[in-house]
C-alpha cells in the first residue's frame, strides 16, 4: 500500500511556492518532477564516479561503464525486451523517432511508398515521417479518430496497401489521454508484414509496457516523463530490423574500424550510439526505474486513475465544461475547455493561483484542427498528486471561470 | 496630449496599486473587456499576427501626421495587454513610435508575455507597430 505523503516527501520541488502560493503541479504530461534519489544519483555521479565510458582501462571508466550498461539491462527488464542490445540510449523520444525515421527510410523506403500515422500523433511522431517521405517521394496517410478521441480502427485495413512500409502510432495520446489498442494494430500490421513504431512517451510511467507481449518493432520513450532527468531516452528495436538499418549519426563509439579506405560499424546497440552519452543522466535514469519498481507500476496506475475519476466527477459539475478524450481506456490526462473562454486566459489565471497546467495545442495541431478549437487546458497527474490538490484546483477553476466569462 | 513617457508612467503607477498577481490580472482582464473589438473586415489573414496560443489582429491608419491603431485578440488577457499598448502608442507620430523603447510592459511586470517562446503574438505585434511607423514615415514624411 503506498503512502502518498511519504512519496511526496521524496520530491523536494513540491515544497516550493509560486507567487507565494503552494505549487500544484499538474503538468506531468509535459515533464515529471524528480525524487531525491534520482537527483542524488545524478550529482553523486559527477561528485565521485564521472568518467567516459566503454574505451577506458582505468578504474573510474570501468565503474562508469558498468553503471551505464547496468542501466541498459534494467531498462531491458523494465520493458521486457529480449536482449539488451535492442535497447538504444538517445536524448529522448523525439531523437529516438528521428533516429528510426531516418535510418528505416534509408533502408526500406522508396518513391511512392506509404507510411501510416494516426491523427492524434504528437508532432514528434509526425514530422520525422513527413521529412522522411519528402526525402524519398513517399506519402503519409492518416488513421483518423472519432469525437471521443478513439481511433477509427476499422479504417486501418483499407488504409493499408502494398506500398505501406510502416505504421507509427502513440501508445497513449498526450492530449486526449487515450490508450490506443496498439497490440491489435500491431497484429493487423504484421499480418501484412508491416512493422510498427510505437511512441511510448506518454505511456511509460502510467501503464505496464511489455514490448515482447505487444510485439512492436520499435518502442520509443523519454526518461524525463518517468521521473528521470531530461536528456535521456530509449529506442527499443527488434534486433533483426535494427541490423538491417544503417547508423543514424557517425562518429566515435559507433565504429569498429576507421580508415580512409573505409569504416566498419560497431554491433548493436553501439552502432546507434555515436559520441559520448550522457552517462550521469543514464545512471540517474536507473534510479527512476527503481523508484517506479519500489512503488509498483500497477499501484501507480491505479492511484492515478483514482485521481482521474475524482477530478472528472468534480469538474463535470462546472457549467459549459467540455472534455476532449472520452475513451474508456485512458491514463490520467484531462483536456478541457469551459464555454468560450480561451485556454490561454484560463492557464494564465490558474498559474497566478499556483496551479501549473498546460494550454495550447500540446504539439498536436491536427487534434485541434479536428475539433476546431484553438487549444485546450490540460491537467495531467503523476504519483505525487493528491485529492486535496484537485479540490483546490476545482475551486480555483470556478473562480477563474467567473473572472473570465 | 501627454508624451509617451508620461502615458507609460501613468500605467506603471496604475499597476503599482496591486500587490497580488491575481489582482493585476483582474485589472488586465477589465482592460481587455474595455477594448473595442476590431471591425470584421480586419479580422483577416492580412492583419493577423500569428501566435502559438492566442491570435492578434492589428490595423493601422495614418491621419494628419499621426498613426492610429486598432487591435484585437481571441484571448482576453492578450486584449488587455493590447489595450495597454494602444493607450500609449495610438495617436502618435511615426518618430515618437520609432524612438520609443516599449520596456514599460517589463516595468509593469508583464515581461513573461513578451518572451518569444510564449508566442502569444504580442512580441510580434510590438515589432509590427514599429514597422508601421517606419512605413508611414517613409511613405508620407520622407520627401
Amino acid at each position: 500500500m503506498m503512502n502518498i505523503q511519504t512519496i511526496r516527501a521524496e520530491f523536494p520541488i513540491l515544497d516550493r511556492t509560486v507567487y507565494n502560493k503552494p505549487l500544484i503541479y499538474f503538468d506531468n504530461a509535459a515533464t515529471t518532477q524528480k525524487p531525491k534519489s534520482v537527483i542524488e544519483a545524478l550529482t553523486g555521479y559527477y561528485q565521485s564516479e564521472n568518467s567516459n565510458v566503454h574505451r577506458g582501462v582505468h578504474y573510474l571508466s570501468q565503474k562508469a561503464t558498468d553503471a551505464f550498461e547496468h542501466c541498459r539491462e534494467q531498462i531491458r527488464e523494465f520493458i521486457h525486451a529480449a536482449h539488451s542490445r535492442e535497447i538504444i540510449f538517445t536524448r529522448g523520444t523525439t531523437e529516438g523517432i528521428n533516429l528510426v525515421a531516418s535510418s528505416f527510410s534509408k533502408a526500406f523506403l522508396s518513391q511512392g511508398d506509404e507510411i501510416i500515422v494516426s491523427e492524434m500523433e504528437h508532432h514528434s511522431n509526425l514530422v520525422p515521417w513527413q521529412m522522411a517521405c519528402q526525402d524519398k517521394g513517399a506519402f503519409v496517410k492518416v488513421l483518423t479518430f472519432d469525437e471521443n478521441g478513439i481511433l477509427n480502427l476499422d479504417d486501418l485495413d483499407s488504409l493499408i496497401t502494398d506500398k505501406t512500409k510502416l505504421i507509427a502510432v502513440n501508445h497513449v495520446s498526450n492530449t486526449l489521454g487515450t490508450i490506443n489498442p496498439i497490440k491489435e494494430i500491431i497484429a493487423r500490421a504484421h499480418h501484412y508484414h508491416i512493422p510498427v513504431l510505437i511512441d511510448g512517451a506518454q505511456a511509460i510511467s502510467h501503464i505496464v509496457v511489455d514490448v515482447q507481449d505487444l510485439d512492436c518493432d520499435f518502442y520509443c520513450f523519454s526518461g524525463h516523463k518517468m521521473y528521470a532527468p531530461m536528456g535521456v531516452g530509449v529506442v527499443y528495436g527488434k534486433e533483426k530490423l535494427l541490423n538491417q538499418m544503417p547508423p543514424y549519426q557517425g562518429g566515435g563509439e559507433m565504429i569498429k574500424n576507421v580508415s580512409f579506405k573505409g569504416t566498419t560499424y560497431n554491433e548493436l546497440p553501439f552502432k546507434f550510439e555515436a559520441g559520448t552519452p550522457s552517462v550521469g543522466d543514464v545512471v540517474a535514469f536507473e534510479e527512476a526505474v527503481n523508484f517506479i519498481k519500489r512503488i509498483g507500476i500497477r499501484q501507480i496506475a491505479d492511484y492515478e486513475m483514482q485521481l482521474y475519476r475524482y477530478a472528472m466527477a468534480k469538474m463535470s459539475c462546472i457549467p459549459q465544461i467540455r472534455f476532449f478524450g472520452m475513451s474508456e481506456h485512458k491514463v490520467a490526462i484531462i483536456s478541457f475547455l469551459v464555454g468560450k473562454i480561451h485556454p490561454y486566459d484560463m492557464g494564465m489565471i490558474l498559474d497566478k493561483m499556483g496551479i501549473a497546467v498546460r494550454t495550447g495545442h500540446h504539439c498536436t495541431q491536427p487534434i485541434m484542427e479536428h475539433f476546431g478549437i484553438p487549444g485546450t487546458v490540460r491537467v495531467s497527474f503523476a504519483v505525487y498528486n493528491t485529492e486535496e490538490e484537485i479540490d483546490y484546483f476545482v475551486e480555483s477553476l470556478k473562480k477563474a471561470v467567473d473572472i473570465l466569462k | 496630449m501627454s508624451t509617451i513617457q508620461e502615458s507609460e508612467q501613468t500605467l506603471i503607477k496604475a499597476f503599482e496599486i496591486f500587490d497580488d498577481w491575481l489582482d493585476k490580472y483582474n485589472y488586465i482582464i477589465e482592460l481587455g473587456k474595455e477594448l473595442e473589438p476590431i471591425d470584421e473586415t480586419y479580422r483577416k489573414e492580412e492583419f493577423l499576427i500569428q501566435g502559438c496560443q492566442s491570435q492578434v489582429w492589428l490595423q493601422a491608419e495614418y491621419k494628419e501626421g499621426l498613426i492610429y491603431f486598432k487591435a484585437d485578440s481571441d484571448a482576453i488577457i492578450t486584449k488587455g495587454i493590447i489595450n495597454l499598448l494602444l493607450k500609449v502608442f495610438s495617436g502618435r507620430t511615426p518618430d515618437e513610435i520609432i524612438n520609443a523603447d516599449m520596456s514599460y510592459l517589463d516595468k509593469i511586470g508583464l515581461k513573461e508575455h513578451l518572451s518569444p517562446t510564449r508566442s502569444n503574438g504580442l512580441l510580434s505585434m510590438m515589432k509590427q507597430i514599429k514597422l508601421y511607423a517606419l512605413a508611414f514615415k517613409t511613405k508620407y514624411q520622407n520627401s
